[in-house]
């Protein structure tokens, strides 16, 4: 692997770019591993790279029923931030933000992690309750956001209609300037590069069919599309997959499948600086690098794993943001998506052990997965080298179904996650 | 968007008259004082999810106002088939009939 920098690229550039190597290895499948992440996105990448740079286990196989970084890594509107309302939940989405910031340089991949900041907007005295109470508690958990009125919003997002005659009238919003936004694919391919230069195994094409347990139950390797592959530990990392991969594992678990779309327009000059989001309305929005507004919806009502939604739901999601951003009316849009996404009855993950001994489980990530990518990855890595939950995904078990300790995020976040 | 067929009203109408109601046929522990922890947790929280055919209910809340029961493809999003909330599952075979004579379309 070829260490990107400044002088490299002049120096590929003056050759016509031709000697470029290829960013990462692909390995034939071995008969046996140390560790088997099932699911190539971003979170199971992570968790490579991170099982090989802090615990040293570099025998791990990643497999990936697609191709690398071809599910809700791709999908997602990109956005970053940890201002959620619970104890439990702003220590994970902290821990996650506090690595995104210095990765680029950590893994020699420009990530494009751009810390633009994140807007909540707020419609209604209810929304201004729930958001000053967000901030007061972001805050005691030491992290950073405040309060904007309509005319500082305005200052910090010049495109935002605060007229109080809008439809959905601006009486105010919440900041936090740490959040932005990040390129997805790059992640995906910045973790994979590391982790292949540490000696891991990404293996595409290679869906897991079942899961192999000894006589004491524990898992003992997992049959794929491409032979057996033997491990004592395997953990999954597969979002709308996870549900098929327990019930291999005769478990049963409390996730759901919603499709959430989204969709970009005609990319044009600069014109948003942060992320924008009402949860009031169901919409959020920011620019790419690219120029394109990337714009996100709600999920779906029924249960799909079609990766396509309805034109409706754009449809309402397009009104609302007109609605605020008058100047977006005449803009085209150039494209729009699916994903199927795996929703938790309380809208946070579960990250942790299972009952099946060597089987650990990263799922239920839902609409907000992608901001947690390094944090996701760094907690699977210590949970699987040392078989027992970090102290900040301990509370994310899959017992608090059983014991009732929700961390609920569905009554405190509403859409955004 | 969904053209669903409410076995009430008799005729196909447009998803956004209609609230999804989760999962059907989830049957509440008989004897809620005895019930486990375990059991509990399986009946609020534990689901199919299935990658296919799903049992589920729908409210026809801009609309007749009831609840039904649907047979859904996940992956393909086909009603395969609806019914009257209290009537029973219907089979497999059933289904995988009801399946076979739709797939021309």
């Amino acid at each position: 692997m070829s260490h990107f920098s400044f002088p490299s690229l002049l120096a590929k550039a003056m050759g016509a770019n031709k000697g470029w190597t290829r960013q990462w290895a692909k390995p034939q499948p071995k008969s046996r591993y140390d560790v088997i992440i099932v699911g190539a996105g971003g979170h199971g990448l992570a968790c490579a790279y991170y099982l090989a740079k802090e615990h040293g286990i570099t025998n791990v196989a990643v497999l990936e029923k697609g191709w690398l970084g071809g599910g809700n890594t791709a999908r997602n509107t990109t956005v970053i931030r940890s201002n959620y309302l619970y104890d439990e939940s702003a220590r994970l989405y902290e821990h996650a933000l506090g690595l995104w910031e210095g990765l680029s340089r950590e893994i020699n991949y420009n990530l494009m992690f751009s810390q633009r900041g994140v807007l909540g907007l707020a419609h209604t005295v209810h929304d201004v309750q729930i958001l000053k109470r967000h901030i007061h508690a972001n805050r005691l958990n030491g992290i950073d956001s405040e309060w904007l009125t309509p005319e500082q919003a305005k200052a910090f997002c010049p495109p935002l209609n605060i007229s109080a005659c809008a439809r959905y009238p601006i009486v105010g919003a919440s900041l936090q300037r740490r959040g932005g936004v990040a390129r997805h694919d790059g992640v995906a391919w910045g973790f994979a590069r590391a982790a292949s230069a540490r000696g891991v195994h990404i293996i595409e094409n290679c869906a897991v069919t079942a899961i192999n347990r000894g006589a004491g139950g524990e898992v003992t390797g997992v049959e794929t599309t491409r032979g057996t592959i033997g491990a004592q530990k395997v953990a999954l990392s597969a979002a709308a997959g996870t549900s098929g991969l327990m019930e291999m594992a005769g478990l049963k678990i409390p996730i759901e499948c919603f499709t959430l779309q989204a969709l970009v327009s005609e990319p044009v000059a600069p014109v948003f600086p942060c992320v924008a989001m009402s949860n009031t309305v169901h919409a959020y929005i920011s620019q790419s690098d690219k120029g394109e507004l990337v714009i996100g919806a709600g999920t779906e009502q029924y249960f799909s794993y079609s990766q396509r939604g309805p034109l409706h739901s754009l449809e309402h999601t397009i009104a609302a943001v007109c609605e605020m951003f008058p100047l977006f009316t005449r803009l085209r849009m150039l494209r729009n998506w699916g994903g199927s996404v795996d929703v938790t009855p309380d809208r946070s993950p579960i990250l942790g052990l299972t009952p099946v001994p060597g089987l650990y489980l990263n799922a239920g990530w839902g609409t907000g997965g992608f901001k947690a990518t390094p944090g996701a990855g760094h907690l699977l890595a210590f949970t699987v080298a040392q078989n027992r939950p970090h102290t900040i995904n301990a509370p994310f078990s899959l017992k608090r179904f059983q014991t009732g300790r929700l961390i609920d995020e569905a009554a405190a976040a509403a859409v955004a996650h | 968007m969904l053209l669903i067929d409410c076995p009430y009203c008799r005729q196909g109408r447009p998803e956004i008259e209609f609230s999804h109601a989760g999962e059907a046929h989830m049957e509440r522990p008989a004897d809620p004082e005895t019930a486990s922890d375990a059991q509990w947790e399986a009946f609020l929280f534990h689901r199919t999810n299935p990658a296919g055919i799903h049992f589920e209910r729908w409210y026809h809340i801009h609309g007749c106002g009831c609840y039904f029961n649907a047979v859904r493809d996940t992956v393909s999003e086909k009603f395969i088939l609806t019914y009257k909330a209290g009537e029973p599952r219907p089979a497999v075979s059933e289904i995988e009939a009801l399946m076979v004579e739709k797939e021309p379309e």
